[in-house]
């Protein structure tokens, strides 16, 4: 099979879509002209030309809001904010009206709206451009978040947000962007609420999380030749969220290590721990252990950085804790 | 103007006037629960905005809504229902009072949250502009809106991007308790406009005929392709903000008085009067007949049935058509 990279296969899931779909259009800051910031949509002006592709002003708020509003009316838009720390920038959009209104109009309303963004963490980009917050948007009803990580399941994932219904906020790594990866040439969807087992494993489940999922395949295989047998499970979506498969892992393997690029107070691991605290719990063997990074926003300084984000080494680490 | 239409804005005004008094009681009696923001003193505005408008325009309301729904066509009964909650109501009893959707004639969405809805009424023009129709969408706010961020990011976008949209500023002269004059840097929020390129007229919100034709115009612009008008509406609340507000900390009562002899209804009365294009009979008749549509609107709505815990599960997500 062809190898493309991850950027490669979020800019083909959109092509296609505008191709299939008319009511697909694009907007955000720097994406038509620019191709991007990260070149994500690069073409995408010249092939649909600069009614569905559009560059916006520094309005993350009217961005959404357009959007939302666009979306009313049939249209499907994908919109970009540049980096996921602007979401705060478009809160009241993106919390108190896109995942509400459905609801809040007796479901007379839909809002499929795609709002794609990247977190930059480990590209010492400081404090303002390196959150990862799936957490709080997991605690909004009515959104769906996506962390693909690898150039198959975001492309996959991201045709199904821009067919689904429903608003979902998509999550690029900036890290993983030129990661390379097997995509097939022949159209497919990745469902919602799936989860991928990574690595097959009996001896511990590790839950690892966008970033996190390769460090902690690279773990696995260490770990093999320590005769540990490591399941690797990706969610691939936060919300909806494949607890089946979280469950029947943890019940399977008995130990369960969470590897998460947030902070762990209040970040994914509390959610999934609390999940396995109330549906699996007599089936752990050990304490549940989160690798997350610390409760202290991210520093630039490259040693520093280098050693707030969870590492393979971190992984193998949390797994010999607790498998013996 | 036809006489026909004239006692058309006469009776809707009257409505609305009558809906929020029935309202006031029934919220007091305790038969009404939440939040709940009257617009009595305001009707004018509502109903000169939406007679300028067809049936098939749009309109963006806010949390001091019944009277723009009431003015664009929906029926006092949906209104009332969904004011006790009930499944009838025009969210099903799922939003409450600051919510409508009502999409039969053109009522979209009302916010709750204040200027949330000019970014929507962005992609809404957006999205009419780009299917090449002539509608257009009016956008409800008070003068509290143009202090937010959302009112500027939205207009900018709105006047840059030319869209079919009139942004209707209903100045009451008080955000809550905060005078204009306490919160606007600007002259008039008319000029606001100034630094956006877009045309903006202050008009007589307590006349109704003003209103409508000073609608019809920036409608006409609108449908033209040449952009966004901003009509800043001179208007004042009769009775507090909420319910909890007597209106008399912060207004005195002799300021109260004067705009309530420049009532709205009144004027339109006396002039349909004086000029002999109605006679007190027929106005008397249309008095009589809207009452009759409240107790109907009230029976309908104390007589439904509030929604299910069910349906209001199954509400937060639109699930997808199965046929594709």
């Amino acid at each position: 099979m062809r190898e493309i990279t991850y950027a490669q296969a979020i800019n083909e899931a959109l092509r296609e879509e505008m191709r299939r779909d008319e009511n697909v259009i694009v907007m955000g800051e720097d994406i038509a002209v620019f191709g991007g910031i990260f070149s994500v949509t690069k073409g995408l002006l010249e092939e649909f030309g600069p009614e569905r592709v559009r560059d916006t002003p520094i309005s993350e708020n009217a961005i959404i809001g357009a959007a939302l509003g666009a979306s009313l009316l049939g249209f499907r838009p994908v919109v970009e904010i540049m980096y996921w720390d602007f979401f705060n920038e478009c809160g009241d959009q993106l919390v108190n009206h896109l995942p509400k209104i459905h609801f809040m109009s007796g479901g007379k309303l839909k809002t499929p709206v795609v709002v794609r963004t990247q977190y930059s963490l480990g590209r010492y980009t400081g404090a303002q451009h390196s959150q990862f917050f799936p957490s709080f948007y997991m605690n909004v009803p009515g959104l769906n978040i996506a962390v693909p990580s690898t150039p198959y399941d975001a492309k996959g994932l991201l045709k199904t947000a821009i067919r689904e219904d429903n608003p979902t906020i998509f999550a690029e790594c900036a890290l993983l962007y030129r990661m390379k990866g097997q995509v097939s040439e022949e159209e497919y969807l990745i469902p919602f609420g799936k989860a991928d087992v990574k690595t097959e494993g009996k001896d511990v489940t590790v839950f690892a999380v966008s970033l996190m999922v390769q460090r902690a395949i690279a773990a696995a295989e260490e770990l093999k030749k320590k005769e540990i047998s490591v399941r690797v499970i990706d969610p691939r979506t936060l919300s909806p969220l494949d607890k089946e498969c979280l469950i029947d892992s943890v019940k399977k393997t008995g130990r369960l290590v969470i590897v998460e690029p947030d902070c762990k107070t209040a970040g994914v691991g509390a959610e999934i721990s609390a999940i396995i605290a109330e549906e699996a719990i007599g089936y752990l063997d050990a304490p549940i252990v989160r690798v997350a990074t610390p409760d202290l926003p991210a520093p630039f300084t490259a040693p520093l950085l280098d050693q707030f984000i969870p590492s393979e080494k971190d992984i193998i680490k949390a797994v010999e804790k607790i498998v013996t | 103007m036809q006489k026909e239409e004239i006692l058309f804005m006469y009776r809707k005004m009257v409505e609305i006037r009558r809906f929020e008094e029935r309202g006031g009681e029934l919220y007091a009696l305790g038969r009404i629960p939440g939040l709940y923001h009257p617009y009595n003193g305001q009707e004018a505005v509502a109903v000169g905005v939406c007679s300028a408008l067809r049936k098939d325009d749009y309109i963006l309301s806010c949390h001091r809504g019944h009277g723009h729904s009431i003015a664009k066509g929906v029926p006092s009964k949906y209104i009332m229902a969904e004011l006790f909650g009930k499944e009838t109501g025009v969210c099903k009893g799922i939003g409450g009072s600051m919510h409508s959707t009502y999409l039969e004639t053109g009522v979209l969405f009302s916010t709750a949250i204040v200027g949330g809805n000019i970014p929507i009424a962005v992609g809404v023009g957006l999205a009419i502009k780009l299917r090449k129709e002539d509608k257009v969408v009016a956008c409800f706010f008070g003068d509290g809106a143009t202090n937010t961020g959302a009112f500027h990011e939205g207009v900018n976008l709105a006047a840059l991007w030319k869209l079919p949209i009139i942004f209707v500023c209903e100045n009451n002269l008080y955000a809550v308790s905060t005078p204009v004059t306490k919160s606007v840097s600007a002259k008039s929020i008319a000029d606001r406009a100034i630094a956006y390129n877009m045309p903006a007229e202050v008009v007589d919100g307590m006349d109704v005929i003003a209103v409508r034709e000073s609608a019809q115009k920036a409608a006409e612009r609108a449908r033209k392709g040449e952009g966004p008008t901003l009509l800043e509406c001179r208007t004042y609340r009769f009775k507090g903000h909420g319910m909890y507000d007597t209106g008399y900390v912060y207004r005195t009562k002799e300021e109260v008085e004067e705009w309530m002899r420049k009532c709205p209804i009144r004027r339109l009365r006396e002039k349909l009067l004086s000029e002999g294009i109605a006679s007190e009979s027929e106005l008397n008749e249309i008095d009589k007949e809207v009452e009759a549509v409240l107790q109907e609107a009230v029976k309908f709505a104390e007589e439904s049935n509030y929604p299910s815990w069910e349906m209001m599960t199954k509400m937060l997500y639109h699930k997808r058509e199965e046929a594709e």
